[in-house]
Protein backbone atom coordinates (compact mmCIF):
# COMPACT_ATOMS: atom_id res chain seq x y z
CA UNK A 1 0.00 0.00 0.00
CA UNK A 2 1.32 3.43 -0.97
CA UNK A 3 0.31 6.34 1.27
CA UNK A 4 0.47 10.00 0.31
CA UNK A 5 0.72 12.56 3.12
CA UNK A 6 -0.29 16.10 2.17
CA UNK A 7 2.07 18.89 3.22
CA UNK A 8 0.53 22.38 3.49
CA UNK A 9 2.39 25.48 4.62
CA UNK A 10 1.91 25.21 8.38
CA UNK A 11 1.50 21.43 8.55
CA UNK A 12 3.56 20.01 11.39
CA UNK A 13 2.67 16.34 11.75
CA UNK A 14 3.23 15.22 8.18
CA UNK A 15 6.58 13.54 8.93
CA UNK A 16 5.17 11.62 11.89
CA UNK A 17 2.27 10.51 9.70
CA UNK A 18 4.71 9.45 6.99
CA UNK A 19 6.79 7.48 9.52
CA UNK A 20 3.69 5.81 10.98
CA UNK A 21 2.40 4.86 7.53
CA UNK A 22 5.88 3.57 6.62
CA UNK A 23 5.44 0.85 9.24
CA UNK A 24 2.76 -0.78 7.11
CA UNK A 25 3.63 0.39 3.60
CA UNK A 26 5.35 3.00 1.47
CA UNK A 27 4.68 6.67 2.23
CA UNK A 28 5.44 9.81 0.24
CA UNK A 29 4.77 13.51 0.84
CA UNK A 30 2.35 15.36 -1.46
CA UNK A 31 2.97 19.10 -1.88
CA UNK A 32 -0.13 21.27 -1.45
CA UNK A 33 0.51 23.17 -4.68
CA UNK A 34 0.75 20.09 -6.89
CA UNK A 35 -2.28 18.54 -8.53
CA UNK A 36 -0.60 15.16 -8.39
CA UNK A 37 -1.36 12.31 -6.00
CA UNK A 38 1.56 10.24 -7.38
CA UNK A 39 -0.62 7.17 -7.77
CA UNK A 40 -1.10 6.61 -4.04
CA UNK A 41 -3.60 4.10 -2.65
CA UNK A 42 -4.52 6.22 0.38
CA UNK A 43 -4.25 9.92 1.30
CA UNK A 44 -3.48 11.31 4.76
CA UNK A 45 -4.28 14.96 5.53
CA UNK A 46 -2.09 15.57 8.59
CA UNK A 47 -2.24 17.74 11.67
CA UNK A 48 -0.82 21.20 12.08
CA UNK A 49 -1.89 24.71 11.28
CA UNK A 50 -2.40 24.74 7.52
CA UNK A 51 -2.15 28.27 6.13
CA UNK A 52 -1.73 29.51 9.70
CA UNK A 53 -5.36 28.64 10.52
CA UNK A 54 -6.13 32.05 9.02
CA UNK A 55 -9.81 33.04 8.86
CA UNK A 56 -11.00 29.70 10.33
CA UNK A 57 -9.30 26.34 10.81
CA UNK A 58 -9.10 24.47 7.51
CA UNK A 59 -10.91 27.22 5.59
CA UNK A 60 -8.05 28.14 3.26
CA UNK A 61 -6.45 24.70 2.96
CA UNK A 62 -9.56 23.22 1.39
CA UNK A 63 -8.89 25.39 -1.68
CA UNK A 64 -5.30 24.17 -2.14
CA UNK A 65 -4.67 22.69 -5.60
CA UNK A 66 -3.90 19.25 -4.14
CA UNK A 67 -7.30 19.23 -2.39
CA UNK A 68 -9.10 19.21 -5.75
CA UNK A 69 -7.37 15.91 -6.44
CA UNK A 70 -8.06 14.63 -2.91
CA UNK A 71 -11.78 15.41 -3.29
CA UNK A 72 -11.88 13.60 -6.62
CA UNK A 73 -9.95 10.66 -5.12
CA UNK A 74 -12.41 10.48 -2.20
CA UNK A 75 -15.46 10.72 -4.47
CA UNK A 76 -14.06 7.76 -6.43
CA UNK A 77 -13.94 5.74 -3.20
CA UNK A 78 -10.27 6.18 -2.30
CA UNK A 79 -9.44 6.07 1.43
CA UNK A 80 -8.71 9.50 2.94
CA UNK A 81 -7.59 9.92 6.56
CA UNK A 82 -7.76 13.37 8.18
CA UNK A 83 -5.98 13.81 11.50
CA UNK A 84 -6.66 16.87 13.70
CA UNK A 85 -6.16 19.81 11.34
CA UNK A 86 -6.71 17.30 8.52
CA UNK A 87 -10.11 16.45 10.05
CA UNK A 88 -10.94 20.17 10.11
CA UNK A 89 -9.89 20.50 6.45
CA UNK A 90 -12.04 17.52 5.39
CA UNK A 91 -15.07 19.02 7.15
CA UNK A 92 -14.51 22.38 5.46
CA UNK A 93 -14.12 20.59 2.13
CA UNK A 94 -17.51 18.93 2.61
CA UNK A 95 -16.02 15.41 2.57
CA UNK A 96 -17.12 14.87 6.17
CA UNK A 97 -20.25 16.17 7.93
CA UNK A 98 -20.12 18.68 10.78
CA UNK A 99 -17.51 21.18 11.90
CA UNK A 100 -14.88 21.70 14.60
CA UNK A 101 -15.25 24.55 17.09
CA UNK A 102 -12.91 26.02 19.73
CA UNK A 103 -12.56 23.76 22.77
CA UNK A 104 -15.24 24.40 25.39
CA UNK A 105 -12.47 25.15 27.88
CA UNK A 106 -10.74 27.53 25.42
CA UNK A 107 -7.37 25.94 26.22
CA UNK A 108 -4.91 24.02 24.14
CA UNK A 109 -5.21 20.43 25.34
CA UNK A 110 -2.29 18.02 25.00
CA UNK A 111 -2.68 14.65 26.68
CA UNK A 112 -3.49 10.97 26.19
CA UNK A 113 -7.20 10.22 26.00
CA UNK A 114 -9.09 6.93 25.99
CA UNK A 115 -11.31 6.20 23.02
CA UNK A 116 -13.98 3.58 22.43
CA UNK A 117 -14.40 1.99 19.01
CA UNK A 118 -17.99 2.23 17.87
CA UNK A 119 -17.70 1.24 14.22
CA UNK A 120 -15.12 -1.37 13.22
CA UNK A 121 -16.45 -1.74 9.68
CA UNK A 122 -14.53 1.19 8.15
CA UNK A 123 -11.22 0.76 6.28
CA UNK A 124 -9.59 2.66 9.18
CA UNK A 125 -10.85 0.51 12.05
CA UNK A 126 -11.18 -2.97 10.61
CA UNK A 127 -8.26 -4.15 12.78
CA UNK A 128 -10.43 -3.28 15.82
CA UNK A 129 -13.54 -4.78 17.43
CA UNK A 130 -16.51 -2.63 18.51
CA UNK A 131 -16.08 -1.73 22.16
CA UNK A 132 -12.26 -1.83 22.03
CA UNK A 133 -10.55 0.91 24.04
CA UNK A 134 -7.56 2.75 22.64
CA UNK A 135 -5.26 5.30 24.24
CA UNK A 136 -4.15 7.98 21.79
CA UNK A 137 -2.97 11.56 22.41
CA UNK A 138 -4.86 14.70 21.46
CA UNK A 139 -3.25 18.14 21.03
CA UNK A 140 -5.54 20.87 19.80
CA UNK A 141 -7.40 24.09 20.57
CA UNK A 142 -10.21 23.65 18.05
CA UNK A 143 -11.51 20.13 18.47
CA UNK A 144 -15.09 20.44 19.69
CA UNK A 145 -17.08 18.44 17.17
CA UNK A 146 -20.39 19.96 16.12
CA UNK A 147 -22.92 17.67 14.47
CA UNK A 148 -24.65 18.72 11.25
CA UNK A 149 -28.29 19.86 11.67
CA UNK A 150 -29.74 16.49 10.64
CA UNK A 151 -27.45 14.71 13.11
CA UNK A 152 -26.82 12.07 10.48
CA UNK A 153 -23.23 11.07 11.18
CA UNK A 154 -21.32 7.81 11.06
CA UNK A 155 -19.56 7.94 14.42
CA UNK A 156 -16.46 5.71 14.47
CA UNK A 157 -14.76 6.59 17.77
CA UNK A 158 -16.04 8.28 20.90
CA UNK A 159 -14.08 9.62 23.86
CA UNK A 160 -14.43 7.18 26.76
CA UNK A 161 -16.59 8.44 29.64
CA UNK A 162 -14.70 11.20 31.43
CA UNK A 163 -12.17 11.60 28.62
CA UNK A 164 -13.86 14.19 26.40
CA UNK A 165 -11.11 16.86 26.22
CA UNK A 166 -12.95 19.56 24.29
CA UNK A 167 -16.72 19.43 24.81
CA UNK A 168 -17.46 17.52 21.58
CA UNK A 169 -21.16 16.79 21.16
CA UNK A 170 -21.95 13.17 21.96
CA UNK A 171 -18.28 12.63 22.93
CA UNK A 172 -17.56 12.22 19.20
CA UNK A 173 -13.84 11.79 18.50
CA UNK A 174 -13.93 10.41 14.95
CA UNK A 175 -16.44 10.25 12.11
CA UNK A 176 -16.55 8.67 8.67
CA UNK A 177 -18.38 9.47 5.48
CA UNK A 178 -21.52 7.43 4.81
CA UNK A 179 -19.52 5.18 2.46
CA UNK A 180 -16.80 4.86 5.09
CA UNK A 181 -13.84 5.75 2.88
CA UNK A 182 -13.27 9.22 4.38
CA UNK A 183 -12.32 9.29 8.05
CA UNK A 184 -11.49 12.18 10.35
CA UNK A 185 -10.39 12.21 13.98
CA UNK A 186 -9.00 14.73 16.44
CA UNK A 187 -6.68 12.30 18.30
CA UNK A 188 -3.30 11.60 16.69
CA UNK A 189 -2.83 7.90 15.87
CA UNK A 190 0.51 8.74 14.20
CA UNK A 191 1.88 9.82 17.60
CA UNK A 192 0.97 6.44 19.16
CA UNK A 193 2.94 3.90 17.14
CA UNK A 194 6.11 3.35 19.16
CA UNK A 195 6.50 2.00 22.72
CA UNK A 196 9.27 4.59 23.18
CA UNK A 197 6.61 7.31 23.45
CA UNK A 198 3.88 5.30 25.21
CA UNK A 199 0.84 3.73 23.59
CA UNK A 200 1.01 1.92 20.25
CA UNK A 201 -2.77 1.86 19.80
CA UNK A 202 -2.57 4.32 16.90
CA UNK A 203 -0.97 1.61 14.78
CA UNK A 204 -4.42 -0.02 14.53
CA UNK A 205 -5.54 2.75 12.16
CA UNK A 206 -2.59 2.20 9.83
CA UNK A 207 -2.80 -1.59 10.07
CA UNK A 208 -6.49 -1.39 9.22
CA UNK A 209 -5.69 0.65 6.12
CA UNK A 210 -2.98 -1.76 5.05
CA UNK A 211 -5.64 -4.49 4.98
CA UNK A 212 -7.64 -2.64 2.32
CA UNK A 213 -7.31 -4.60 -0.91
CA UNK A 214 -5.43 -2.64 -3.57
CA UNK A 215 -7.77 -0.85 -5.96
CA UNK A 216 -10.65 -0.99 -3.47
CA UNK B 1 -17.22 49.81 -2.69
CA UNK B 2 -16.20 49.36 0.92
CA UNK B 3 -18.03 46.52 2.61
CA UNK B 4 -18.03 44.90 6.02
CA UNK B 5 -18.92 41.37 6.88
CA UNK B 6 -19.74 40.51 10.48
CA UNK B 7 -19.35 36.86 11.36
CA UNK B 8 -20.65 35.54 14.67
CA UNK B 9 -21.22 32.12 16.24
CA UNK B 10 -24.66 30.76 15.41
CA UNK B 11 -27.25 31.19 18.15
CA UNK B 12 -27.47 28.13 20.35
CA UNK B 13 -23.87 27.06 19.79
CA UNK B 14 -21.70 27.30 22.89
CA UNK B 15 -19.45 30.36 22.51
CA UNK B 16 -16.71 29.93 25.13
CA UNK B 17 -14.97 33.17 24.09
CA UNK B 18 -18.14 35.17 24.64
CA UNK B 19 -18.64 33.44 27.96
CA UNK B 20 -15.10 34.22 29.09
CA UNK B 21 -15.56 37.91 28.25
CA UNK B 22 -18.94 37.91 29.98
CA UNK B 23 -17.30 36.61 33.13
CA UNK B 24 -14.35 38.98 32.90
CA UNK B 25 -16.34 42.22 32.71
CA UNK B 26 -18.01 42.00 36.15
CA UNK B 27 -14.57 41.25 37.61
CA UNK B 28 -13.58 44.72 36.40
CA UNK B 29 -16.65 46.32 37.91
CA UNK B 30 -18.83 46.39 34.79
CA UNK B 31 -22.09 44.88 35.97
CA UNK B 32 -25.28 44.13 34.05
CA UNK B 33 -23.61 42.54 31.00
CA UNK B 34 -25.29 39.59 29.31
CA UNK B 35 -25.29 37.61 26.08
CA UNK B 36 -21.73 38.42 25.04
CA UNK B 37 -20.62 36.88 21.77
CA UNK B 38 -17.26 37.21 20.08
CA UNK B 39 -17.07 37.02 16.30
CA UNK B 40 -14.92 38.61 13.62
CA UNK B 41 -15.09 41.60 11.33
CA UNK B 42 -13.95 41.38 7.72
CA UNK B 43 -13.54 44.65 5.82
CA UNK B 44 -13.05 44.61 2.09
CA UNK B 45 -13.25 46.73 -1.07
CA UNK B 46 -15.34 45.02 -3.73
CA UNK B 47 -16.21 45.98 -7.29
CA UNK B 48 -19.40 43.95 -7.25
CA UNK B 49 -21.19 43.83 -3.88
CA UNK B 50 -23.61 41.28 -5.31
CA UNK B 51 -20.85 38.73 -4.92
CA UNK B 52 -20.56 39.23 -1.17
CA UNK B 53 -23.16 36.66 -0.25
CA UNK B 54 -21.47 33.97 -2.33
CA UNK B 55 -18.12 34.92 -0.76
CA UNK B 56 -19.63 34.44 2.68
CA UNK B 57 -21.19 31.10 1.83
CA UNK B 58 -18.04 29.78 0.21
CA UNK B 59 -15.22 31.16 2.32
CA UNK B 60 -15.77 34.01 4.76
CA UNK B 61 -18.16 32.09 7.03
CA UNK B 62 -19.03 28.47 7.70
CA UNK B 63 -22.86 28.58 7.59
CA UNK B 64 -23.06 25.41 9.68
CA UNK B 65 -21.61 27.13 12.73
CA UNK B 66 -21.65 30.86 11.94
CA UNK B 67 -24.12 33.58 10.97
CA UNK B 68 -22.95 36.44 8.81
CA UNK B 69 -24.21 39.93 8.20
CA UNK B 70 -23.19 42.01 5.18
CA UNK B 71 -22.98 45.79 5.59
CA UNK B 72 -22.44 47.95 2.52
Amino acid sequence: MKFGVVRFPGSCDEVDAQLAASRVGEAVLLWHGDRDLQGVDAVIVPGGFSYGDYLRVGAIARFAPVMEEVVEFARAGGPVLGICNGFQVLCEAGLLPGALLPNAGLRFVCRDVDLVVEDAATPFTRACTPGDRMTIPVKHTTGRYHLPPDGDVRVVLRYAPGHNPNGSEGDVAAVASAAGNVFGLMPHPEHAVDPLTGSTDGLKVFESLARVPAGA
Amino acid sequence: MRARVLVRPKAGILDPQGRAVERALPALGFDGVQNVHVGRLIELDVDDPNQLEAMCEKLLANPLIEDYEIQT
